[in-house]
């Protein structure tokens, strides 16, 4: 009976100190952690100079240029906007106005030249015309078209 | 001790738990059967196209239940055998061993549709975010804990050993769950949570929730086939064991 209530306390015990543990590494560890800074925390100095990174954001409406096999657009937190050039294929789900993940090196002219770019899709899953009623909903409240 | 607490002790020993476990298959095999047809029928001909994803979302409604099974497996598992450690009950390890393989088969789906719905999606198979790796090292963990109670021969001491393990590894369970909010992934966060309504139409929402109570059945169906194959492998020299109309045959 003392025995077995001993080794409870031993594992609830250890559980607890291994929980803690993991939460100060993790702490440590948070912006290790991340995928990606934000155009704002670039725009701090928060991002590695001279090497390779990614940056996450919406992909800016009116932005995407296309000359070739090249894409120009802006990223941007709505904040800080930062200009992209990637040349290859981008996934379907790449669209302006959706989030995006793109791989690569910022330049001394500020242009972040993208050797990946990945679309970054929310956690909304609806048909068609529900996304058609909800697109028509936020246009009236917000006429000038401008996203949120 | 109350009259209850023995009564359920008495199915901690593996000779009661074995014809227990016995009968319970066949239910949960029917149940595993009628959610499975009931999930596929809605989540391929009820269920509408996404509007973003087009049809290529449908394998949500595999890869979603499988993550949470992943996840609830090895709660469950961790739970027997710190059950097992704490109290030194035989059938807990027992459990605890029968459900590690299905849980590290629900890891591996869980990993593997997702880079299938990755590649078409975000344009990439894998990618290090927080989510996919800690779900990685779930699976990991679950290899871990299979590898190091077969490196061991005395079941009591694999038992302990695959226990520490076990418990140890709990802690990467909240990682996976919490991992889309506490840090910046390509993973999308949670549609489905207890906080608030779930960000999915009507019936996708029911397609998935019926598919992840098929897995689960499925799960403890094949758990307890596994367990009655551990019981009769362990008790072999029981008296029991051998008075077996299966196995005197």
């Amino acid at each position: 009976m003392k025995a077995r209530h001993k080794r409870t306390a031993i594992i609830v015990g250890g559980l607890a100190a291994i929980g803690i543990a993991a939460a100060l590494v993790l702490n440590a560890l948070n912006s290790n952690i991340a995928l990606y800074v934000t155009p704002s925390e670039v725009a701090a100095g928060k991002a590695p100079k001279g090497a390779a990174f990614r940056i996450g954001g919406l992909v800016k409406e009116g932005s995407v240029k296309r000359t070739d096999l090249t894409v120009n657009f802006i990223i941007t937190d709505t904040a800080q906007d930062i200009p992209v050039a990637y040349t290859g294929i981008l996934p379907d789900l790449f669209k302006e106005g959706k989030g995006a993940v793109v791989q690569g090196k910022l330049g001394a002219d500020g242009l972040f030249t993208a050797s990946e770019v990945l679309a970054k899709h929310d956690e909304n899953y609806m048909p068609p015309e529900a996304k058609h009623s909800v697109d028509q909903a936020q246009k009236n409240q917000n006429p000038q078209g401008a996203k949120p | 001790m109350s009259n209850r607490l023995v009564h359920w002790f008495k199915f901690a020993s593996p000779q009661s738990f074995y014809p227990l476990a016995g009968k319970m298959i066949p239910w949960f095999w029917a149940l595993t059967a009628v959610f499975g047809v009931a999930g596929l029928w809605l989540s391929f001909f009820v269920a509408p196209t996404d509007a973003t994803q087009g049809e290529g979302y449908r394998i949500i409604f595999v890869h979603v239940p499988t993550s949470w099974m992943s996840m609830f497996i090895y709660l469950v598992m961790a739970a027997w055998a710190g059950l097992g450690l704490a109290l030194n009950t035989r059938l807990s390890g027992m459990m605890a061993s029968a459900l590690a393989p299905t849980g590290a088969l629900m890891a591996f789906l869980s990993l593997w549709t997702g880079a299938f719905w990755g590649k078409p999606m975000w344009g990439t198979w894998w990618v290090w975010d927080a989510r996919l790796t800690s779900e990685l090292i779930l699976f990991f963990l679950y290899l871990g804990f299979i590898a190091l109670q077969a490196a061991i021969d005395d079941p009591r001491r694999a038992d302990r050993a695959g226990a520490i393990l076990a418990l140890v590894g709990v802690v990467n369970v909240p990682i996976i769950y919490f991992s889309v909010q506490w840090w910046n992934t390509l993973h999308q966060g949670a549609s489905v949570s207890v906080n608030k309504a779930p960000a999915m139409a009507q019936t996708m929402l029911w397609g998935m929730l019926l598919m992840a109570l098929c897995f689960w059945m499925y799960s403890i169906a094949v758990a307890l086939m596994r367990v009655r194959a551990i019981i009769l492998e362990r008790e072999a020299h029981t008296e029991w064991v051998k008075d077996l109309a299966e196995v005197k045959r």
